[in-house]
């Protein structure tokens, strides 16, 4: 924007409205910031009442637990180098070597073996040089901040909370494509559609958007728990009990978020020209071969970043899962509830903290990522009014 | 498009929400009316314990539940009326506190007090979460460009972490002796526990709510900011109006939509307030009119979950989900009607 001299604003004015975003900046960041702070210090550090104690963890560190100078300096250079690697090379190397076709599913490969190799490089190799480094520089190997991975070792290992992380990516990977794959469809055809029908289903959906959640688990509870005996006469003698079957609560939270991704489809849809498929129509396609073939091919941006907010959904649901799965097949997020109802040492909460931040890392790499399309997808449904 | 086409394409989404929303809502209707329970049977048992001479034996009624020939209890499906409502509600207790004129006696009642919470949340946060969602906007769009990309960023990390998680943060930061309430002591001087009463926690739960949509309101108005008339704010610069009148006359009228806009959403989804009550641990202190249907729910010490209280307060929810929607719904559907003739 080129200020005219008009519009140029007054010293105080600048000063103010920076120094009112940096505090929003601390603000947003801190929590997330701390707690990622607190899972790595031993319990007497994390809930220490001051702040340096939490940052610099005198306890941890008297354990034996923590790193030196340069163990900092070198693993923060290894830190640099690596995401600067996956933002410029990493993008060539996949579309290098994956077919043409396949580039969505290049990239999850691409992302997942980039992550072992970092996980390997980083908590394999690195410990082995530094400890050597270490020993060789004397004080300056000594370790100033301390630092302990035990909680997420006890999180992961112990309290087996990589199940919890399965069954939170079936549940979730299931709500994205199936909610996906259905909310196109009709997000399609309620865009390219001005019946009156079509915007009552719009209707319909703003108003199913508003009902809070626990209404409708109050509706499947009974029919979930004795759906064996109600659908006896139907399917014979293997009917299922629903009750906690990771599939039925994906069914639940694609209906859930129906609503919200049909909204959003639309809005999306609604900008692709509608010439486009007119044109395809005109040589003869029918309505589903111009979506396949014309709709299709430039429909990506939309259905990803709705894609985002389904995987958001599914991802952080906590009513739903809690209540309609066992503890066999818990996610992440209600899992975590049963880490403070049964908290009784510090230990136990430093655990659930590093939960929480295992949690949270995800989620971190998401907006990492994906941010362009989150605000995109945000502003999508909002600014066309 | 044909019908026939439109239904092929809307048909699999409109069938899931009859089926998981529009179905369950009509079974929490019928089951609000009803109530199931093992039905009980009365049984003589004649208990006899050795003693001297003679045995010493005592008869006794006792109400057992009637077993089927698997062994599982046989529950019986009543219609009760009002029962449930009346078990919600307590209307007894209600007009009697009524009649005392006594607040607190009130509150004693759970779903008053979820009503009461529920409500000042709701219109509480909403006025905050768009003023802070409109200065971080302005304060953004004043910025250097090279420095929004990473304050987008930043910013969006409250908004899309997870609900629970993210009111459990803030719980750390207080809970016990945490980092803030031990600086909060220090500046007053006083002993300060921020999750002994109700207040504090709900003022938390405000803090933590505006945290956690700001985000969402400030990318919306961000986005809104852009596609202001510069001409129209530049005449009215030489016409001589302050910042402050070009704000209220010419950029707050030109984002009104979007305001309605995030003020709705943010009715819809403060009104089923949920996660907060879970992460701050306040079920003793603040409930909200969600997470009371939520706890008739899950299983009580005896492993029974109350369904028919649950559909009950369910319902009741949804009287407010109905006054909520009445005037968008009113103002859309004139729309359409203005926009068809």
């Amino acid at each position: 924007m080129s200020t005219s001299k008009a519009m140029q604003q007054s010293f105080a004015l600048r000063f103010s409205s920076g120094a009112f975003l940096a505090f929003w900046c601390l603000l947003a960041a801190f929590p997330i910031f701390w707690i990622a702070v607190m899972s790595f210090k031993s319990p007497v550090d994390a809930f220490a009442d001051s702040p340096w104690d939490v940052i610099f963890g005198p306890a941890t560190r008297a354990n034996g637990d923590g790193l030196s100078v340069i163990d900092i300096v070198v693993g923060l250079i290894v830190l640099f180098f690596a995401i600067r690697w996956a933002f410029t090379k990493l993008p060539d190397l996949v579309r290098q070597y994956c077919p043409p076709g396949l580039i969505v599913l290049g990239w999850i490969v691409g992302a997942l073996v980039y992550a072992i190799v970092f996980v390997l490089i980083f908590f394999g190799l690195l410990p082995l040089i530094l400890g050597a480094l270490n020993g060789l520089f004397g004080p300056l190997g000594a370790p100033v901040l301390g630092l302990t991975t035990e909680h997420y070792v006890a999180v992961w290992a112990e309290n087996e909370f990589y199940r919890n992380f399965l069954n939170s990516m079936l549940v979730t990977a299931g709500v994205v494509t199936v909610s996906l794959t259905v909310g196109t469809l009709a997000g399609y055809g309620l865009a390219r559609s001005g019946s009156d029908l079509a915007f009552w289903l719009l209707i319909l959906a703003l108003v199913f958007r508003a009902l809070p959640h626990s209404v409708l688990v109050a509706g499947y509870l009974p029919v979930f728990i004795n759906s064996s005996e109600i659908l006896r006469p139907i399917l014979g003698e293997g009917a299922p009990t629903l009750y906690g079957q990771p599939w039925a609560v994906i069914a639940v939270l694609v209906a859930i978020n129906q609503p919200f991704t049909i909204w959003m489809l639309r809005s999306f849809f609604q900008n692709i020209p509608a010439e486009l498929d007119e044109a395809a129509r005109v040589d003869g396609c029918s309505h589903f071969q111009a979506f396949r073939r014309v709709i299709m091919p430039v429909m990506w941006p939309g259905v990803i970043t709705t894609g985002l907010f389904s995987f958001l959904l599914g991802y952080n649901d906590f009513l739903v899962t809690s209540l309609l799965l066992d503890a066999q097949n818990q996610t992440m997020v209600p899992a975590i509830a049963g880490y403070f109802n049964r908290e009784t040492t510090t230990t136990d909460q430093v655990e659930a903290v590093a939960a929480a931040v295992s949690i949270t890392a995800p989620l971190f790499l998401l907006v990492m990522v994906f941010q362009r399309q989150i605000v995109s997808g945000l502003t999508a449904g909002a600014v066309k009014g | 498009m044909k019908f026939k086409t439109f239904a092929a394409f809307v048909g699999p989404s409109v069938f899931m929400m009859l089926l998981f929303i529009a179905a369950p809502l009509v079974s929490v209707f019928i089951q609000s009316f009803q109530v199931t329970q093992p039905i009980l049977e009365q049984v003589e048992v004649e208990t006899c314990t050795p003693g001297f001479l003679t045995q010493t034996c005592t008869t006794e009624i006792k109400t057992v539940p009637v077993l089927d020939d698997n062994g599982k209890t046989l529950t019986e499906t009543r219609w009760v009326g009002l029962q449930s409502y009346q078990n919600v509600l307590q209307m007894d207790k209600f007009w009697e506190a009524v009649g005392n004129g006594s607040w607190n006696q009130i509150m004693q009642i759970d779903f008053w007090k979820a009503l009461r919470f529920t409500l000042s949340f709701t219109l509480l946060t909403l006025p905050l979460v768009i003023g802070v969602g409109l200065a971080i906007a302005l304060a953004v769009n004043n910025a250097t460009r090279s420095i929004r990309g990473p304050i987008i960023f930043i910013s969006l990390l409250p908004f899309i972490i997870t609900p629970v998680i993210g009111s459990l943060s803030i719980y750390w930061l207080f809970v016990g002796d945490g980092i803030l309430t031990a600086m909060l002591e220090r500046w007053t001087g006083t002993n300060i526990s921020m999750f002994a009463q109700a207040w504090t926690i709900e003022l938390l739960m405000y803090f933590y709510r505006v945290w956690h949509v700001a985000p969402f309101a400030f990318v919306i108005f961000y986005a809104g900011l852009q596609t202001v008339n510069m001409d129209t704010l530049e005449s009215a610069v030489i016409d001589g109006a302050s910042r402050w009148e070009r704000l209220r006359h010419v950029i707050i009228p030109h984002l009104m939509p979007l305001i309605i806009f995030i003020a709705l959403i943010h009715l819809m989804d403060c009104y089923r307030v949920f996660e907060e009550i879970v992460g701050f641990r306040s079920q003793a202190h603040v409930i909200s009119l969600q997470w009371l249907t939520y706890d008739f729910m899950t299983p009580d010490d005896a492993g029974n979950r109350a369904i028919s209280r649950a559909s009950a307060s369910a319902m009741l929810t949804m009287i407010g989900i109905v006054f909520l929607l009445i005037l968008p719904l009113r103002r859309t559907w004139r729309d359409h009607k203005g926009s068809a003739h």
